[in-house]
């Protein structure tokens, strides 16, 4: 362990060089440009590639090109440009390309507020490009979870072939913080599943039953044949309805269902009567207010999702069950609280807020004394 | 010239394939073969990257490893490849819309970077997959299914734009002479820099139909009769070139190529 002094945004490339990309290629926007200056000066130094392209959609174009020659890749990026990104994202989804993005949440919609805090790309990191797809999403609250985290999302995608999303915020993103850092080798590094047979053995209508088919690497004589278009195990195009739904019911299988995606911290959860529910830097407001109330000796607990896509429903559903009220504070107008309603089955308090600043822990806690009638 | 066996480079298991009768594009990719083969490149140093359009899907009719993108991102994908892979040849094949209009942000900065992609268009001079609306090369007055009344767009002359971009290996050629085609295809692939070829290949289905050209021949002969070689242009006044296409090689320079510009940036800085 070193301790240092980092931003979130460095973290976030420390992270990614530490996890193996060795290719980024990024457009600058506020708030997330350290993480491309970043990018620019470290690759070089380990024999990586970094390009500076001409927009978001060609960023993660080149990507997924550098990511299909086997070379682990990053974009990063913010609101305006995370919109333009989503289509594809989705061919990432449907062409089985691992490829994590960077989203630092700035306040929308459109330029909005570029270096004010927002939450508000909640459901566009999940619904943001159009169909039926598989994407796991990941949002730290800290400088070094998110060095963590950027590790995990490309272990995640990797492994499972499919866009991984580190959802971070400008308040994690521009947060200066001592940390401890895991030494080289500590973390574990997982790589994509490549194919065991030589080019000319290798069949992939062979591997038709696996979840995750192996990936060769183009330029390796397997012959690749890669396309967005719905596809049979061949790589051929194919309309036929068989085909269709065997596919998108195994992309979309990836994620759903899978309790080991889903990571979350608890505090004070097993007795609480008023749950509070937060995540990225609002958790930080949220969970200095149930500290707080628990040093008062009041019954309330914090559950953050750090997983954030799959949303941990069952979770929330047993925590609901026990819990008398639950208060959701986030940096829009309900997208959270939205999904913790459906999760639990009924309402619950949500704390919305769209002017920019942070939940400070005093407005939590105030909201916490009079969820729980102890105001 | 010979026409060498290109069979084992063509994947034939998903014929019939979906270009229509008289669509220049299946020449196109013969020639694009033969080029290959006679270039003696493995086929496995070979990357194919096609956009959306008709045009983009022949990709998925090679024995080589081919990337059927999305629509005007092929030559942003295939810069990642070449980049991530400098040692392979990395072919865009896409169509007029595909790379000129919604892609052409980036066809303008691959040849600015002079990044060594050969990118290799099929002007039909119309939007054929999506049933023949006008593109950035469709000729004013033309009619198409999104210019009822006639064009009155002004159209790309895409070598000149690339040129004017920076691209280092520039030529135009028609399906109707494919030796020539052939020819520079294998000079564009063989270039180190960015490489560009603007390859006219007529569209029966929407554009002859709609212009009511006639059958697949005529249209053929009516680009043959548009044909105008650049040595030849040279003598020719603005309104005689009106309409024109002018064939021939543009540019054909060697300043140094992005990925090995890149490549020792890495080595100066102590990567590997
Ligand atoms: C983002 C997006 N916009 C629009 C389309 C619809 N589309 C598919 S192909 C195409 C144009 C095809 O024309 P061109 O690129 O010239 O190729 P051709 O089919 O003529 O060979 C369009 C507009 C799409 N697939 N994706």
């Amino acid at each position: 362990m070193k301790t240092i002094l980092l931003q979130g945004n460095e973290a976030c490339a420390r992270g990614a060089i530490a996890a193996g990309c060795r290719f980024f290629a990024g457009y600058p926007i506020t708030p997330s440009s350290e993480i491309v200056e970043a990018m620019a000066r470290e690759l070089p130094l380990v024999g990586g590639s970094f390009i500076q392209m001409e927009d978001e959609i060609g960023s993660i174009a080149a990507c997924l090109g550098a990511s299909l020659a086997g070379v682990k890749s990053l974009t990063a990026t913010s609101g305006p440009g995370f919109s333009l990104k989503q289509e594809n994202i989705g061919y990432a989804a449907m062409a089985e390309i691992p490829v994590v993005v960077v989203n630092v949440q700035r306040f929308g919609p459109s330029t909005g507020m570029p270096t004010a805090p927002a939450q508000g790309d909640f459901y566009q990191t999940r619904w943001g490009t159009h169909g039926d797809h598989p994407v796991v999403v990941l949002a730290p609250w800290s400088v070094e979870e998110t060095y963590r985290l950027t590790i995990r999302a490309f272990n995640l995608s990797e492994v499972h072939r499919l866009p991984v999303i580190l959802l971070m915020d400008e308040g994690v993103g521009h947060l200066r913080e001592r940390v401890e850092l895991p030494e080289e080798g500590e973390l574990a590094v997982w790589e994509r599943p490549k194919p065991k047979e030589p080019p000319d053995l290798f069949d992939p209508v062979a591997h038709a039953g696996e979840e995750v088919p192996p990936m060769p690497p183009l330029g390796a004589g397997y012959r690749l044949r890669v396309t967005g278009l719905v596809h049979g195990s061949d790589g051929f195009p194919s309309e036929s309805p068989e085909t269709v739904a065997k596919l998108l019911r195994r992309l979309c299988g990836k994620v759903e269902g899978k309790p080991e995606l889903l990571q979350a911290e608890e505090e004070g959860t097993d007795d609480a009567r008023v749950l509070v529910v937060a995540y990225g830097s609002t958790a930080r407001g949220a969970a200095a207010a149930v500290r707080e109330a628990r040093e008062r000796g009041l019954p309330v607990g914090l559950f953050r999702p750090v997983t954030v896509w799959p949303f941990p429903e069952a979770r929330i559903g047993e925590l609901a069950a026990q819990a008398g009220e639950i208060l959701v504070p986030e940096l829009s107008l309900g997208q959270l609280s939205r999904e913790v309603e459906r999760a639990a089955g009924r309402r619950v308090r949500s704390l919305t807020r769209v002017d920019g600043n942070h939940w400070s822990p005093g407005e939590i806690l105030a909201a916490i004394e009079e969820a729980g009638g102890w105001s | 010239m010979e026409l060498a066996d290109i069979s084992d480079l063509l994947d034939e298991s998903h014929f019939p394939h979906i270009l229509c009768a008289g669509c220049g594009h299946g020449i196109a990719l013969r020639a694009i073969l033969q080029a290959i083969r006679k270039l003696n490149l493995p086929a496995e140093r070979v990357v194919m990257v096609g956009g959306i359009g008709c045009s983009s899907r022949v990709v998925g009719y090679v024995r080589m490893d081919s990337i059927h993108t999305t629509h005007g991102r092929a030559v942003a994908f295939a810069t990642g490849i070449k980049l991530a892979r400098p040692d392979l040849k990395v072919l865009v094949i896409a169509g007029d819309g595909d790379l000129a209009a919604i892609g052409g942000n980036h066809l303008i900065h691959a040849a600015r970077r002079n990044i060594g992609l050969t990118v290799l268009c099929f002007n039909n001079e119309i939007y054929g997959m999506t049933s023949g609306q006008y593109s950035p090369t469709t000729p004013p007055g033309s009619m198409s299914a999104t210019s009822p009344y006639g064009a009155i767009e002004r159209t790309f002359d895409l070598c000149r734009l690339v040129e004017a971009a920076g691209a280092t290996y520039v030529a135009r050629s028609t399906v109707n002479e494919v030796f020539i085609l052939t020819e520079y295809i294998g000079r564009a692939i063989a270039h180190e820099g960015f490489s560009f070829l603007d390859i006219v290949s007529p569209c029966p289905t929407y554009f002859g139909r709609q212009n009511r050209l006639g059958d697949p021949v005529k249209l053929y002969e009516s680009v043959k009769d548009r044909t105008v070689r650049a040595k030849a242009a040279t003598k020719m006044s603005a309104e005689e070139l009106e309409g024109k296409l002018v064939v021939g090689e543009f540019v054909r320079k060697n300043p140094p190529e992005y990925t090995a510009e890149y490549r020792r940036l890495v080595a100066a800085r102590g990567g590997k």
